[in-house]
């Protein structure tokens, strides 16, 4: 059997088509896009041909993007370069309690170190924050506002446009981490009315390590690293220009996937989760059912704990993950979950499954099978221990 | 996995004997919270051994996890290895947790993924005795027999229990792990206590303590005759038969005989005084069998590097016994695992009382 992979939300494999588009930029063009030379030159258009489209594909002037080394390092650009360039007159910052631990730790970083006020923007039981909790936190000293528009462990999709109404009434920023949408929703930054935004490329079949943080014009930013004029000196270092053609090859790819995609995503999560929850007794499905991405699916098996049925299923060749590989091996329950409102016991039973091109019907079929089992004898466990001396 | 030879070595022979094997590593402590020189080689759960784990189980095909265990290890190990010193006792942490902790967990642990059996890269047998019942048996490699620190592992725990390495000696387990490119094969041993990597266990104490903001009283060093002869700063941080540190002058080599913790008081006195000709041990495990007889001859081991002493062993109730040694031994420490043997099986084990 071969492995099944249901884990698209940590990575994804890259697109061959992808992969073709960046080898030229490992070999013959391996210039360094800031040196004088045709081999230079080369690099740079394209470098710059990149950013043009990925600027095109967000709605967005390619000088409002500059790459970054992925979505931790997009997420931190924006949360402290926002904090610090506007730390006289702004002191304080928003983000939601169920945002990337990117974005949570920098702002934590901020208000432990450097004195800023913090305040976590509640998330409902289904994951989603209202604007009327916004209102109340918002004041004239708040720097930045900042609100995944994707999250990675349930999907559920945020109403930004509302949020960032909120935000711009008293002259804050409002910064999205989309690195888990873009590609897979429509997004335009005009739409969403954001300031900041946040993208990677291997979550929608790209490399690692390459991201970019969307800045609209105008908007100061303190860079998180020095040593060059690279990026407009906003993020020095040599251009990873291999990458840059990686992101705008697997976004021209899934702009023009989405559609199907969507379509093909939506009827095979929901066929995972209808199955999962009507053959499976006590389950729950974390989150929203609507406004989410189609191919995620959280789901909490009562009386079983998360760690158990993801080794089992590992151990069956089939790949899910408890919450964010980020913070994998931690025996604490998801703070997302527990943001919604989930007991701890429920946070911890939840598996996350997240589909992707790979998936079939006759894969999950197969999940499935081997899954109702797995939780049926970890039910069955007793839950005394072994007797002791 | 620990991350050393031996339980690379486990794990390999199991594979080839056509076990399906599973490696996982137990994450039982962190440098952040017990002090000391994380930069010190082959220390247990570190990144460095929890790579190294990865590295064997992928050369010899077989899934690796890592079992968070430190909260129960704090709760269960450090906290009594920390009282049982306060107690005026010298405690085996490894005893408490191999009977407590690991076997449990891991136990639970294979059970959850739907295992059979554990193993272990201990250097000791486990066989089935008459009756049914489970055993312990020396190591093959006398100078690596780890069944001292296995007495209190339960009857249920060690029919699942599998030790492949009770047949080997250490440099042939080395061998092994040369031969198919294990990357473990020349690593240092460890063989102080896991979370006090520097062995220094009253640093250890001192700081671990501190952070929880509890101190230790001062106190006297007392003579045999209770003529007061010096100060210590702590009786936690002496044990029976120490000699050096005590800062304390006198003609003849003085040794802690007894700690005092009623009156906060280390005793000292000659080494003659060390040599005792019996102890009580408690809360007994009998490995095998229960013993039917109203006295019976043993050979009794009281430290982990002791040679077995003959002795003659009166249990008293399911769980104590008399221990009457042929000949005295010297330092007969409260705390410390007592392990009884018949020859090279191990017939039950348990702590010594404190000395009256």
């Amino acid at each position: 059997m071969t492995p099944i992979y249901l884990d698209h939300n940590a990575t994804t494999p890259v697109d061959p088509e992808v992969i073709e588009a960046m080898l030229p930029y490992l070999g013959e063009t391996f210039g360094n896009a800031s040196s004088v030379h045709q081999f230079g030159r080369s690099a740079k258009v394209a470098l710059e041909r990149s950013r043009e489209q990925i600027a095109a594909f967000i709605n967005c002037e390619p000088s409002e993007l500059t790459f970054t080394s992925g979505g931790t390092e997009s997420d931190n650009l924006a949360v402290m370069g926002i904090g610090y360039a506007n730390r006289e007159r702004r002191n304080h910052l928003i983000v939601g309690a169920a945002e990337h631990h990117a974005v949570l730790e920098s702002a934590e970083f901020l208000h432990h170190k450097e004195g800023f006020g913090l305040d976590l923007l509640p998330v409902d039981r289904e994951g989603f924050s209202s604007t009327a909790a916004l209102e109340k936190l918002v004041t004239d000293r708040t720097a930045l506002v900042s609100v995944m528009l994707a999250n990675n462990e349930t999907g559920a999709i945020q109403d930004i446009p509302a949020l960032a109404r909120v935000a711009h009434h008293r002259g804050t920023l409002m910064h999205t981490d989309a690195v888990q949408a873009v590609g897979k929703v429509k997004v335009d930054v005009k739409e969403l009315d954001v300031d900041l935004l946040s993208l990677t490329a291997h979550k929608i079949y790209g490399p690692k390590g390459i991201g970019a943080l969307f800045v609209r014009q105008g908007i100061r930013v303190r860079p998180l690293l020095y040593g060059g004029s690279h990026e407009k000196k906003r993020r020095p270092g040599t251009e990873n220009v291999a990458g840059a053609v990686g992101l705008a090859k697997a976004l021209e790819v899934a702009g023009r996937r989405m559609h199907d995609d969507h379509e093909t995503l939506r009827g095979l999560t929901n066929y995972f989760i209808d199955a999962v929850l009507s053959r499976i007794p006590d389950t729950v499905l974390n989150g929203p059912r609507e406004n989410r991405l189609v191919q995620t699916a959280n789901i909490s098996f009562k009386g079983v704990q998360g760690e158990p049925v993801i080794l089992s299923l590992d151990m069956e060749n089939i790949a899910v993950a408890s919450g964010s590989a980020c913070t994998s091996g931690s025996t604490e329950p998801s703070h997302v979950l527990t943001a919604m409102g989930l007991a701890p016991e429920v946070a911890l039973g939840a598996i996350r499954f997240s589909l992707g091109r790979s998936t079939t019907k006759e894969k999950l079929d197969h999940v499935l099978s081997v899954l109702g089992p797995i939780i049926e004898r970890l039910r069955s466990m007793s839950p005394s221990r072994p007797s002791r001396v | 996995m620990s991350g050393g030879v031996d339980s690379s070595v486990a794990a390999l022979l199991l594979k080839e004997e056509g076990y399906t094997v599973i490696g996982a590593h137990m994450k039982l402590w962190d440098y952040v919270d017990v002090g000391g020189d994380i930069h010190k080689d082959g220390r247990c759960c570190t990144i460095d051994s929890i790579t190294d784990c990865r590295f064997v189980c992928d050369a010899i095909g077989a899934p690796f996890y890592v079992l968070n265990l430190s909260a129960e290890f704090r709760e269960t190990v450090i906290e009594n290895f920390v009282s049982e010193y306060r107690a005026g006792r010298t405690p085996n942490p490894c005893v408490r947790c191999n009977s407590e902790v690991k076997w449990d967990a891991f136990l639970k642990k294979a059970d959850e993924l739907g295992c059979e059996y554990i193993a272990t890269g201990h250097y000791a047998f486990i066989e089935r005795g008459e009756e049914g019942t489970y055993r312990i048996r020396k190591g093959v490699d006398q100078t690596r027999d780890q069944s001292y620190v296995l007495w209190g592992v339960s009857q249920d725990a060690l029919k699942r229990t599998l030790m492949p390495l009770g047949r080997l000696l250490k440099s042939e387990v080395r061998e092994i792990a040369a031969r198919h490119g294990l990357r473990t094969a020349t690593k240092p041993e460890s063989r102080e206590i896991c979370f006090v990597a520097d062995d220094d266990y009253r640093r250890f104490l001192s700081e671990y303590e501190a952070h929880r903001g509890r101190s230790f009283e001062p106190g006297d060093i007392v003579g045999e005759d209770g003529s007061v002869l010096g100060r210590h700063n702590g009786t936690a941080f002496y044990t029976i038969g120490q000699r050096k540190g005590l800062g304390v002058t006198s003609p003849r080599p003085l040794y802690v005989q007894r700690i005092d913790v009623g009156s906060n008081q280390v005793i000292v006195g000659e080494e003659d005084s060390l040599y005792r000709g019996e102890l009580l041990a408690e809360r007994i495990n009998w490995t095998g069998k229960k013993p039917t007889a109203d006295t019976f001859d043993a050979e009794v081991k009281i430290r982990y590097l002791h040679a077995p002493a003959r002795a003659r062993l009166v249990p008293l109730t399911a769980h104590s016994a008399r221990v009457i040694f042929v000949e005295k031994q010297r330092a007969v420490t409260p705390g410390q695992s007592v392990v009884f043997y018949d020859g090279d099986v191990v017939l039950g084990g348990g702590l010594i009382a404190n000395i009256p």
